[in-house]
């Protein structure tokens, strides 16, 4: 069912949406490297391709739900830099003004409703998402991302049940990054795939690997058009790589060595450039628009510095309509 | 005056938002016509009306019913969940707790969520252990919940029209010993504000607030009580949280003598938070310290010899009322 040709605006739009992940990765860990950022960061290294391929799918005002390690899933989808960083920082500036972090990126214009900091409890809320848009007949449809080690906990299977059920327009993105936090695939699942799960609840499942761009979009596109044509669900498992600790600075010496050396073979990115190249895209072509990102995530990270930081009175906004009494 | 009962009366709130509103849905185990309109048939009639669509009968999964409640509030339904009983609600703390009540806050104010849980519950229907409990307490503690239960058919329709308007989460706790009460019917588009008080009775000597269904508890005590002279008020709160504070502390202000009185367990309940609030602002006006009448500290027990006395006892609330009045300190 996967094509293996693409159109070019297409590849173009993966690869600078896989770059815009990359690079604002890179950038993150460079800040928190350097000392200029002190927060809790999930780093995307080695999923940028799967996001960007699968975004690359949908609509700016389709809805997506993720999870903390999330980042990847928000810029691919088009979050803007500047509050990102900034919300990742705790800035005024940021998506959520610095109420969220990096843990909560809120940004409804690009369709991000909810980033969830408990495993698994997206999916219930991506049905409900919708489930709206079913009522209303708008078309939308719902992509929520969540990792291999969320298949194990009970509302992913109350959400692949009820969705089927009522053949709700949602995708269920499993990147299945082969680490539970530091458990291993095989230490906490006994089947070999998460999409064989998709069987027990009588839903498409399709896996896929990650890493291959044309694959990761096409398989995407076609679970989206099914969404939208009314046809219900679709759970994809796209193979990829965590190729950093669970959170960035975190130990990962639990990873064996044949997996590094397996991880870091299959790199999304050199594997992506070779496939811009095969299709004819020059290095310079190439370069310019990494640099262009560059200059995006320099500016989105000065941004970010000179926010102001939220006064206390942030606490009583927001926990209800009505401001709380001071 | 026509009557309404609050099983009536809730329905026909639900009844009301629906029909304004095509963003009003029900999702719940057996709340369609097909399952015979819900267990305690809040919404008989309402799948023929709306439609399979809005009055959605769930597979048993409360964590997917409040999940997909949530997503669809958040994409600017009002949705109302139906969870059977309190005690299951305890399997969708996390989309409740940590997804319902925190993303307007966590968003920025970017998004909200407009949703309404409604559950019952109730001591004295041998229910036992785990289909009996209060669970208030456990969602007042929580920054961005709101939490309404009625005392009687009037408040429930206009309480639950106010809280589908609201334009956050609201637990709404039905009772089920309460379904069968009987109001004055306050006819259609009754609303009665979240966060508003009522004084249930007038008094002058000793001020009792509660909640529920032991507001009738304390109607009657307060009845027996002024054939001894002594002449109670009773506050029926109506919404928990937040919590009518000046309704309240005008009361006590007044009678300089309180008792408070919920089902739920004593221990750590809203009790507490009550008696201390009372403390710390009218310290110096109190003439009796607040005591407080609530559920034993156990399971709430099946056989009704045990489960009568498990119950806030009608003999030991007229006793704290008798103590509070005669304090010589």
């Amino acid at each position: 069912m996967t094509d293996t040709t693409i159109d070019r605006d297409k590849l173009r739009d993966i690869y600078t949406r896989t770059m815009r992940v990359a690079r604002a990765d890179e950038k993150f860990r460079s800040l928190l490297m350097t000392g200029k950022l002190a927060v809790i960061y999930y780093t995307v290294r080695g999923q940028e391709l799967v996001s960007a391929a699968a975004m690359a799918a949908l609509e700016q005002d389709d809805y997506l739900v993720t999870t903390y390690r999330g980042q990847h899933d928000q810029i691919a989808k088009g979050v803007p830099l500047n509050p990102l960083f900034a919300e990742i920082a705790g800035k005024v500036g940021g998506t959520c003004r610095g109420k969220g972090g990096s843990m909560h990126i809120t940004h409804p214009e690009t369709g991000v409703m909810v980033t969830t900091g408990v495993v698994g409890s997206g999916l219930p809320i991506a049905n409900g998402l919708a489930l709206a848009s079913q009522n209303r007949g708008d078309g939308k449809v719902t992509m929520v991302c969540f990792g291999d080690g969320a298949t194990n906990i009970g509302a992913f299977h109350e959400a692949m049940n009820m969705a089927q059920l009522w053949k709700l327009p949602v995708i269920f993105l499993c990147q299945n990054n082969r680490y539970g936090e530091h458990t291993a695939f095989a230490d906490h699942t006994k089947v070999d795939s998460i999409v064989t799960r998709a069987k027990a609840y009588g839903m498409t499942g399709v896996k896929v690997d990650g890493n291959d761009a044309i694959a990761m979009y096409t398989t995407t596109k076609a679970a989206v058009d099914r969404a939208r044509a009314g046809e219900g669900p679709t759970l994809i498992e796209a193979m990829c790589y965590r190729m950093m600790g669970h959170f960035f600075g975190a130990d990962f010496s639990y990873m064996p060595p044949e997996h590094l050396a397996e991880m870091a073979a299959e790199d999304p990115l050199p594997r992506l450039r070779q496939l811009m190249l095969d299709h004819q895209f020059t290095e310079a072509e190439l370069d310019a628009i990494v640099a262009d990102l560059d200059a995006q995530m320099d500016a989105a990270a000065e941004f970010a510095a000179n926010s102001p930081l939220p006064g206390p009175e942030e606490i009583r906004k927001d926990v209800f309509e009505e401001e709380i009494a001071a | 005056m026509s009557q309404i009962t609050m099983t009536q009366a809730i329905n026909r709130a639900i009844d009301e938002a629906m029909a304004e509103d095509e963003g009003v849905i029900l999702l719940g185990e057996d709340v369609a016509a097909k399952q015979g309109g819900g267990v305690f048939k809040i919404s008989a009639g309402l799948t023929e009306k709306y439609g399979e669509h809005r009055v959605r009968a769930t597979p048993i999964s409360e964590q997917a019913i409040v999940g997909a409640c949530v997503g669809a509030a958040l994409a600017g339904f009002r949705p109302i969940a139906e969870i059977m009983l309190m005690n299951f609600v305890t399997v969708a703390m996390d989309q409740i707790v940590n997804h319902a009540a925190k993303l307007r806050f966590m968003s920025g104010g970017q998004t909200h969520v407009p949703l309404v849980i409604r559950t019952t519950t109730g001591v004295g229907v041998g229910f036992g252990g785990q289909h009996s409990d209060m669970l208030e307490a456990w969602f007042a503690h929580v920054a961005g919940l709101k939490i309404v239960t009625p005392s009687n058919a009037a408040d429930a329709q206009g309480l639950m029209r106010a809280a589908i308007a609201c334009n956050d989460p609201v637990i709404f706790i039905e009772n089920i010993l309460c379904y069968g009460l009987k109001s004055d019917d306050p006819g259609p588009g009754h609303i009665v504000p979240l966060g508003k008080a009522a004084i249930a009775r007038e008094g002058s000597d000793c001020t009792i607030v509660t909640y529920g269904r032991t507001v009738l508890d304390a109607l009657e005590i307060a009845g027996k009580l002024a054939d001894e002279g002594i002449s109670v008020e009773v506050i029926d709160l109506r919404t928990i949280a937040p919590y009518d504070e000046a309704t309240v502390n005008a009361s006590v202000e007044k009678t300089g003598r309180a008792v408070v009185l919920h089902e739920a367990v004593k221990q750590y309940g809203t009790g507490a938070e009550i008696a201390s609030r009372l403390n710390e602002r009218l310290f110096g006006k109190l003439k009796a310290p607040v005591t407080r009448i609530g559920g034993a500290f156990s399971a709430v027990p099946m056989a009704n010899a045990l489960e009568q006395a498990w119950i806030p006892n009608k003999d030991a609330i007229a006793d704290a009322v008798r103590t509070a009045v005669n304090w010589k300190g």
